[in-house]
C-alpha cells in the first residue's frame, strides 16, 4: 500500500516536472490549451491479444478523482466528470467500429489509488482483454489534469500512459486524447479523434435552402454556427492551425472566397478581383491557399500566400480547372479538369508544371482529396450514381467505398484511415454527413443538428 | 422608377413655385383649346422591372436551357436571346443579370464553374448582337437554386438554365 501511494503521488506531481508542454496558441472556443504532461515512459511490452482487433474487448470504467470538487467543466463536480470522460472515450471507439468497448455505466468505479495499480480480480471476468483507467483532478487555477492508462489484462501490465492539462471547456479534448492514445497503441495507426470538422448546415425547402457555416468536434460535440444564414455559405476548409476558415459566401451577391479569422471574427476576400472565386483549399503547411476563379466564364486554379499578396495562376486551359488538393509534402497537387471533355482528375507540380491526367477508369471523377498519409487519393466517382472511391496516386487500384445515390466530396480523417463525405437523398434533397473506413466497412451517419453537407475534417488539433 | 419619382417631384415643385407668384399676369392666357385627353397614366409594370421585361418578351424567352454538362447556345437559345436583345435595345437604360444554374447531378464546385460558363455563354451571345457588356452582370448559383424539385430528367432539364433578370 505504501508503494502504491508513493507511485500515485509521484504521478500526480509530474506536472511540476513537465517537459513536453504543448502551446496550442489561440483558443478555438472558450477553451484553451492542452498541455501534455510528461509522465515518464510507460511500460511498452507487446500486446498479448492476437485476434481480430474488432473483437478486442476494452473495459472503460469511470475515471477516478482524488477529491470531488466543483469545476466549470460541468455542473456536478470532478467525480461525475470522470464518468463522463469514460463515456466519451467509449463512444469514440464504439461509433467508429473500433474494438468492443464497455463503458462506465456497466462497470464498477475504481478508486483513485487503483488507477496506477488496477484491482485485477475486479476486471478479470468481464470479457475484456484491455482495461482503461484514468483520473481527473481539479486544479487551483480551475484547469483540469486528466491521466489515461491502458492495461493488458492477460499480462497484468501497463501498455501506455499519458496525461494532459486542459481548460475546463476543453475537457472533452482530454477524453479524445485518451481515445487516440488507446487507438494508436493498439492499432499502430496515427490518432484522429482530437480534431474538428467544418461543414455546411442546411435547413429549409429544396428550392430555398438556408446554408450556414458550422464547426464541431470530430464526434459532433461543441457544435457552433459561424454564419447566420442570411447569405449562402459553401465549401469551408479549416486552416491546418485551426485559426482560420476559408469558405465561399454570397454575402455580396456573388460567389466569392473569404478567409474568416476564428479568433477575431473578421473576414477578408481572398483576392480583390471582382471575378467569382470557388473551391478554396489550404496547403498542408498552411502557407498557401488554392482557389479557383472564373474569368469570362473560364475557370482556372490559382494560388495565393495565406498572408495575402499577388496570386499566381497554376492552370491555363479553356476547360474548367477547379479544386485541388496538395500531397502531404506539398510538392504536388491533384485537381479536377474537364479539358478532355468531362470531369477527370489531373495531377501537377505545386508550381503548375507537369500537368497530366490520372483517372482513366470510365465515368467522371471529381473532387480529389489526397490522403494525409499520402498513399491514396479519395474522390467522387460519377458512373450513373455518385460514389466515394479511392485510387493510388498513380491513378491505379480504383476501389469504390460507398453505394449511395449521390455521395460526394470526400474528406480524410487526420490519420488517413476514415473518409467522411455527404450524402444527398433523391427527390427530397435532404443531406447528411457520413463516414466510411478505407476498407469500405463501418459506414455510418454522423449526427448533426440539421441537414449537413460539404464536410472538411481538419488535422489533429495543435 | 426613380426617374419617375424625380420627375413627379420636379412637377410638384414647379406648381408650388407658380403658386407663390403674387403679381397677376399682365396678359391673360389664351382660353383652353380642345385637346385630346391625355393618355392615362401607365398602370402596367415600370420599364426595366422584371414584370415589364417578362410581359414584353414572354416568360418562355427569359430563360435558355442547356444539355447535361453543356453550355453551348443553340438555335432555340439564339432566338430567345434575340428577343431579349430587342427589349434591351429598346430600353437602353436597363441593366440586367444573367444567372447560370445547373441540375443537382453534379459536384458542387464544378457546378459553380459550369453555371458561370452558362451565364457567360448567354452574355457573350447578347454582346455579339449588340448589347453592351457593361449592362450585363453574370452570377452562378451552381446547383443551389433549382426551380424544379424532382430528381428526374424532366426536372433536371428545367434546372440547367441561364435566366435573365432585370436590375429594376
Amino acid at each position: 500500500m505504501k508503494y502504491v501511494l508513493f507511485a500515485a503521488v509521484a504521478l500526480m506531481a509530474a506536472p511540476l516536472y513537465a517537459q513536453n508542454q504543448q502551446d496550442l496558441g489561440q483558443p478555438l472556443l472558450e477553451g484553451g490549451e492542452v498541455e501534455t504532461i510528461d509522465e515518464g515512459e510507460g511500460l511498452s511490452g507487446s500486446v498479448s491479444f492476437e485476434g481480430n482487433l474488432d473483437d478486442l474487448g476494452i473495459a472503460i470504467p469511470g475515471f477516478a478523482t482524488d477529491r470531488d470538487v466543483a469545476t466549470p467543466a460541468n455542473a456536478s463536480g470532478t467525480a461525475a466528470l470522470g464518468k463522463e470522460l469514460a463515456r466519451v472515450i467509449t463512444s469514440d471507439l464504439r461509433n467508429n467500429g473500433l474494438f468492443k468497448p464497455t463503458g462506465p455505466d456497466a462497470l464498477p468505479q475504481p478508486g483513485f489509488s487503483e488507477i496506477t495499480a488496477p484491482n485485477w480480480p475486479t476486471w478479470s471476468n468481464r470479457g475484456a482483454e484491455m482495461l482503461v483507467h484514468g483520473y481527473v483532478r481539479g486544479r487551483s487555477d480551475d484547469r483540469l489534469t486528466v491521466g489515461c492508462y491502458l492495461y493488458d489484462m492477460a499480462l497484468q501490465q501497463e501498455l501506455v500512459r499519458e496525461g494532459w492539462v486542459v481548460q475546463p471547456a476543453d475537457w472533452r479534448r482530454a477524453a479524445h486524447k485518451c481515445a487516440d492514445l488507446i487507438y494508436a497503441r493498439l492499432t499502430g495507426e496515427s490518432p484522429f479523434f482530437d480534431s474538428r470538422i467544418a461543414y455546411i448546415a442546411e435547413t429549409g425547402p429544396k428550392d430555398n435552402r438556408t446554408k450556414r457555416l458550422a464547426i464541431m468536434d470530430s464526434d459532433g460535440a461543441n457544435h457552433r454556427f459561424i454564419t447566420t444564414g442570411r447569405s449562402t455559405a459553401l465549401t469551408p476548409r479549416y486552416s491546418p492551425d485551426y485559426k482560420q476558415l476559408v469558405y465561399l459566401s454570397y454575402v455580396d451577391g456573388n460567389p466569392r472566397i473569404y478567409v474568416y479569422d476564428i479568433g477575431t471574427g473578421r473576414q477578408t476576400l481572398i483576392t480583390q478581383s471582382s471575378n467569382p472565386t470557388f473551391a478554396p483549399r489550404w496547403s498542408p503547411d498552411g502557407r498557401w491557399i488554392l482557389y479557383s476563379m472564373a474569368v469570362g466564364g473560364n475557370t482556372d486554379i490559382y494560388r495565393v500566400s495565406a498572408r495575402g499578396g499577388e496570386s499566381q495562376r497554376l492552370t491555363d486551359t479553356p476547360g474548367i480547372d477547379i479544386g485541388g488538393s496538395y500531397s502531404p509534402d506539398g510538392s504536388q497537387i491533384v485537381f479536377e479538369s474537364d479539358r478532355s471533355g468531362s470531369q477527370q482528375i489531373y495531377i501537377m507540380n505545386a508550381d503548375g508544371t507537369g500537368q497530366r491526367r490520372l483517372s482513366f477508369f470510365g465515368g467522371r471523377a471529381a473532387t480529389p482529396e489526397w490522403s494525409p498519409r499520402g498513399d491514396q487519393i479519395a474522390f467522387t466517382h460519377i458512373a450513373g450514381n455518385f460514389n466515394i472511391a479511392v485510387m493510388s496516386p498513380n491513378g491505379r487500384n480504383l476501389r469504390t467505398l460507398t453505394n449511395g445515390w449521390q455521395d460526394e466530396a470526400p474528406t480524410w480523417a487526420p490519420n488517413g484511415r476514415i473518409i467522411q463525405f455527404f450524402r444527398t437523398e433523391r427527390n427530397s434533397g435532404k443531406t447528411g454527413l457520413w463516414q466510411v473506413d478505407l476498407t469500405g466497412d463501418n459506414l455510418r451517419r454522423l449526427p448533426t443538428p440539421v441537414d449537413a453537407s460539404d464536410p472538411a475534417w481538419g488535422p489533429i488539433l495543435p | 422608377m426613380n426617374t419617375r419619382v424625380a420627375t413627379g417631384l420636379m412637377l410638384a415643385s414647379t406648381i408650388a413655385l407658380a403658386a407663390c407668384q403674387k403679381k397677376a399676369p399682365e396678359e391673360l392666357p389664351p382660353p383652353p383649346t380642345e385637346t385630346p385627353a391625355p393618355a392615362p397614366a401607365p398602370t402596367g409594370p415600370a420599364v426595366g422591372s422584371q414584370q415589364h421585361f417578362v410581359s414584353a418578351v414572354g416568360q418562355e424567352n427569359t430563360v435558355v436551357y442547356f444539355d447535361t454538362d453543356r453550355f453551348n447556345i443553340d438555335a432555340e437559345d439564339q432566338s430567345k436571346l434575340q428577343r431579349q436583345a430587342q427589349y434591351f435595345s429598346q430600353y437602353s437604360q436597363v441593366t440586367f443579370t444573367i444567372e447560370g444554374h445547373c441540375d443537382e447531378r453534379g459536384t458542387r464546385d464544378y457546378n459553380l464553374a459550369l453555371g458561370e460558363r452558362r451565364a457567360n455563354a448567354a452574355k457573350n451571345y447578347l454582346v455579339s448582337i449588340g448589347i453592351p457588356a457593361n449592362r450585363i452582370r453574370t452570377v452562378s448559383y451552381g446547383k443551389e437554386r433549382p426551380v424544379a424539385l424532382g430528381s428526374n430528367e424532366a426536372a433536371w432539364a428545367q434546372n440547367r438554365r441561364a435566366a435573365t433578370i432585370t436590375i429594376g
